[in-house]
């Protein structure tokens, strides 16, 4: 063992899992790998490199650059040690004379056809290349100067094998000069992506890296600028702008990335404090090295222009900002707060939680609420995306999260993939589904849209059921009743882990003929047979997991959709095993997290009821004040009460809830209702036109705490630079406490993640010396296991006995008629998140810079809709106006759009209807019309006025 | 611009759902859940609404009987 300087050193190819051990000698050292291992690989593991430009531990070894040649006893010639696998008892030599004649010879070769400009190259300091040419000791080039691809004229003029450099992409750029033809970047596009943008074209010395036609940059080609292929990239010719401007980096920060509910850990490569660019842990337990456009990429917002980091305040709304101390705003805030109590009551003010903000931040302001404000009013985002998975799953299973950790995909033999959308909401979830589906296994895709996962290159079977939005229950009960009528079920895991007689109640409501596909069809326009097929293939698959997004949720039936998922993978024993389960793709990066800390209105942190004695006991003693046990006030129970006059102030951390919470009028006439709004944001938001104190927030690489992801897992988030404001969130929030008579004495996040342990018994486990020392731990963590939980109800559910919840289709109020014949559903796209407020100020505006409305072509035609035209889309809730696409993803009858962008604000037209037990709202179905327009609606019109006053600051310099 | 007749209609989603669950009746239900999930005042302002005759599903009508009620 000779290096083990470097952690996450390239081993050359990937790991193989075997029981079977081998042992070899590489120069002398002996060493033990699993069988089907590279010898290229042995060598690492016995701490030597062989050199190599074409492999690379992220890849299948693929054997052309000949560099890795090395000698074996008993074998002929000088096989590549990457692509021959190890045998028991081998003798391996990677440096012998003739080995080294060859890399010598293959280097010069190489570098006859290179530029020899790596002083001022990008790569310097950082090139494979480079390292190798070190390596073999090469020291001179003999070939003379001929065709080439890298001059751009010779002495005869312009080189006709010379490309230019494509810098199409905002965030990479592509010089084919400095190409080596490794084939790196087309296998990273295919095998880690699976988008299979690029190519090589030509043959031989014509050979070069394509993104699609000729005709096509990186840009106009499929590529999703996920920046794998700039990962694997050995030389400077796929490689960041941020590289190109600052240089190598000389420090490295481990944190996670703030977009979405994966989680992906990242190696923030700094040069002092300034991030030169994100790098996607190889040991990242969620994402293991990949990434997608948002976290590689769309980091710049941190350093915007429009960052606001004063604390600001106004007498009311219409005034413009008033540029203030720290000081002047916390006392502002908590003197109109306490004034509202004094007035009004105790109840008339609270909070909102972030789902962008760690745990210890999100902990403290519902502490906030609890034991400062004396009420329970704390609610989060998760109301409006996935607090029926919470009710669902904790009714049904027990535990108010998704069964699995994400690598239980790889055992999957069937994916359903219900509401969700992972390509481009999950992408790099959706990217290792896709790998799963190139190995043969089978897709079901419940969506009234066709999601891009049913276009993955190479996979296997596929069905998509086409059903119409708000008939989900309806489908998933008819997948159950065929399982039932046709008995696919199976009864030994029923029989053991449910109750056998509830199940028996459950098939008897099951087989009722208004439950049967064919009773389905009509309703939700999805044929009889494609439903039996689906729900065979489902119970017929040995592993069947099932994923599933708000498209599920955010229904007025959302918690029972949950519940009849829960019943599907009960009835076919697809629990408890890798590979099957049942997991909800959170949407935030910690809106799992929040939901964990107590953000509920009726739950404390772990989801303990308020109304408790123990639990309440617990929290009196720790916090040594009286709780309240009644429940709170929910986001949507909030706004009605403030526009009943009885709720007067909100403390709002990392959320823009005028953007995304349905029915903005109603929102904005509530917020503008209030006393005292008090917005804590990088930005100032859409709701920060209602707020009366912005307090300026830091960003996830200004500071320390954990997330936790889609599959529970406690991720380390690390400061990584100063916060620009001068305090991480955390301590905003003390500060505001402190102001309101609390006596906090926090000094960094980890002294809070031990209050939660010692408070809440599934996280008694969790510290962050634990964190530190294993990377990450899933939630439950303690006493049973010490060491996290990848996958839940292994032997029992936590409840007990699975149960079985009646699942009856109950239609949603939402309906069409003659005024609004279509229905509105909505979604996200790959390059923006949720609001926007982060990745429209990045690159990422280049793929996204405006909502679209997707409408199919009979629907268009209908209306006098052209593509690319402006129409008004118009509900009971209200209008507005944007650009068409005519496009056949939508079926007849439905049309999609997305809520990215504040000038479009697509939650004007959605209504308040919501979920039955949770108040969810209903995204997903809004009655809507469809036509052309001329120009922006009345509303947006206002809305942008009033956005221009209620955005202005006062100068602050002395006059 | 008080919204109180929401609560009518939430409670009637609720009762929706109860009604069609085998284990208990759905009134009582409908009631735990309110009790879980909605802060005194609302509750009240529900019981009040049904004790002065809005006109509500009888599930949701029973269930007033069953929810809790602040203390005074």
């Amino acid at each position: 063992m000779k290096d083990f300087i470097i952690p996450d050193r390239d081993m050359g190819t990937p790991a193989v899992k075997s029981d079977v051990a081998v042992n070899l000698l590489v120069d002398g050292i002996s060493v033990s790998v699993p069988a089907g291992t590279s010898v290229m690989r042995a060598a690492a593991v016995a701490g030597i490199s062989v050199p190599r430009l074409c492999a690379t531990d992220h890849l299948e070894a693929f054997g052309s650059c000949r560099l890795c040649v090395v000698q074996i006893d008993g074998m002929r010639g000088l096989p590549a040690s990457c692509t021959t696998p190890v045998a028991e008892g081998m003798v391996v030599r990677t440096q012998t004379d003739e080995v080294a004649q060859v890399r010598k010879g293959v280097m010069e070769l190489y570098i006859s056809d290179h530029p020899l400009d790596c002083l001022t190259c990008a790569a310097n300091g950082d090139c494979e290349l480079q390292d190798m040419a070190g390596a073999v000791g090469l020291r001179e080039v003999r070939y003379e100067p001929g065709a080439n691809h890298f001059a751009r004229r010779d002495a005869e003029g312009p080189n006709p094998e010379y490309r230019p450099k494509d810098q199409s992409n905002p965030y990479f750029t592509f010089d084919p000069a400095k190409c080596i033809v490794c084939s790196r970047c087309v296998r990273a596009c295919e095998e880690v992506q699976g988008t299979f943008a690029l190519t090589i074209e030509g043959r031989g010395f014509d050979s070069r890296v394509s993104a699609g036609m000729e005709s096509d940059s990186f840009l106009s080609s499929d590529c999703v600028s996920c920046g794998a292929c700039v990962q694997v990239c050995p030389t400077a010719t796929l490689i960041e702008n941020s590289v190109i401007q600052i240089g190598t980096p000389e420090h490295i920060v481990k944190t996670t990335c703030a977009y979405c509910g994966v989680g992906c850990s990242f190696d923030a490569h700094m040069r002092g404090e300034e991030v030169v660019r994100m790098v996607p842990s190889k040991d990242g337990k969620a994402n293991h090295g990949h990434s997608c456009v948002k976290g590689r990429f769309a980091w710049g917002y941190a350093t915007h222009r429009e960052r606001q980091t004063q604390p600001m305040v106004r007498e009311r709304i219409t005034n413009p900002w008033r540029v203030v101390t720290w000081d002047e705003a916390l006392d502002f805030a908590a003197t109109r707060l306490r004034q509202a109590q004094a007035d009004f009551g105790r109840d008339s003010i609270g909070v909102i939680t972030s789902s962008r903000c760690t745990n210890e931040e999100t902990y403290l302001v519902q502490k906030l609420a609890r034991a400062v404000f004396g009420n329970n009013n704390t609610d989060t985002c998760a109301r409006v995306c996935h607090s029926p998975t919470g009710y669902g799953l904790k009714t049904t299973f027990g535990t108010s999260a998704g069964t699995h950790d994400f690598d239980s995909v790889d055992d999957t033999d069937l994916a359903l993939v219900i509401g969700a959308n992972p390509t481009d909401a999950h992408p790099v979830f959706g990217s290792r589904m896709r790998k799963r589906l190139r190995e043969g296994a089978g897709l079901i895709a419940l969506d009234p849209r066709e999601i891009d996962l049913l276009k993955t290159p190479h996979m296997g079977e596929s069905l998509h059921l086409p059903l119409r939005p708000g008939t989900n229950v309806a489908v998933l009960t008819a997948l159950a009743h065929v399982i039932v009528s046709e008995r696919l079920y199976d009864e030994a895991f029923i029989r053991s882990r449910c109750d056998w007689d509830e199940f028996l109640a459950y098939a008897e409501f099951l087989l009722d003929p208004r439950h049967a596909p064919e009773a389905v069809e009509t309703l939700a326009r999805v044929p009889a047979e494609l439903i039996r097929k689906a729900a065979r293939a489902y119970a017929a698959a040995p592993r069947a997991s099932i994923y599933y997004g708000l498209g599920v949720t955010e229904h007025s039936q959302g918690s029972t959709t949950v519940m009849a998922i829960a019943n599907l993978a009960m009835m076919t024993g697809n629990i408890g095993k890798p590979g099957t389960g049942v997991n909800p793709l959170r949407g935030q990066n910690n809106v799992q997290g929040s939901c964990d800390m107590g953000s509920f209105p009726h739950e404390y942190p772990g989801y303990r009821h308020v109304s408790d004695p123990e639990t309440r006991a617990i929290y009196e003693r720790a916090w040594g004040v009286e709780l309240s046990p009644e429940p709170g006030l929910r986001i949507p129970n909030m706004f009605d009460e403030a526009l009943a006059g009885r709720f007067r102030g909100l403390y709002c951390q990392g959320e823009d809830i005028v953007q995304s919470d349905p029915d903005t009028r109603h929102v904005t006439a509530a917020l503008a209702a209030m006393d005292i709004v008090i917005v804590q944001d990088l930005f100032l938001n859409e709701t920060s036109n209602y707020a009366h104190v912005f307090l300026p927030g830091s960003s996830f690489l200004e500071k320390d705490g954990t997330f936790t992801n889609a599959e529970r897992r406690i991720n380390m988030v690390r400061r990584a630079m100063t916060p620009k404001n001068g305090y991480e969130d955390w301590q905003v929030t003390q500060l505001l406490a402190n102001r309101m008579g609390a006596a906090w004495s926090y000094t960094h996040p980890r002294e809070i993640m031990a209050e939660i342990a010692m408070t809440t018994p599934s996280f008694a486990g969790v510290s962050y010396d634990l964190l530190e020392r294993e990377g990450s731990v899933q939630w439950p963590c303690n006493g049973q296991a010490p060491l996290g939980t990848p996958v839940m109800h292994i032997d029992g559910f936590v409840r007990g006995k699975g149960r079985f919840v009646h699942t009856e289709y109950i239609a949603t109020e939402e309906r069409t008629g003659a005024r609004f014949p279509l229905l509105l559903t909505t979604g996200r796209i790959l390059s923006q998140y949720n609001v926007g407020a982060q990745t429209r100020r990045t690159g990422n505006s280049v793929w996204h810079p405006e909502d679209i409305l997707e409408i199919h072509p009979s629907d268009a035609e209908n209306r006098g809709v052209r593509d690319g035209d402006l129409v008004r889309l118009a509900s009971r809730a209200g209008e507005t106006t944007l650009r068409a696409h005519i496009t056949e993803r939508v079926a007849p009858g439905v049309v999609y759009t997305t809520f990215h962008h504040p000038t479009t604000q697509a939650n004007v037209v959605t209504t308040d209807n919501s979920d039955w037990a949770t108040n969810c709202p209903e995204f997903k179905v809004t009655a809507v019309q469809v036509s052309p327009s001329n120009g922006p609606s009345e509303w947006q019109e206002e809305y942008r006025h009033h956005s221009d006053l209620a955005r202005r600051i006062l100068p602050t310099a002395a006059e | 611009m008080s919204d109180d007749s929401k609560l009518i209609r939430m409670a009637s989603q609720m009762a929706q759902f109860f009604a069609s669950q085998p284990d208990r009746p759905a009134a009582e239900a409908v009631a735990a859940h309110i009790n879980d999930s909605w802060t005194p005042r609302m509750r009240q302002a529900f019981v009040d609404q049904i004790r002065a005759g809005v006109q509500a599903d009888p599930v949701v009508r029973d269930a007033a009987g069953f929810v809790r009620l602040p203390a005074g």
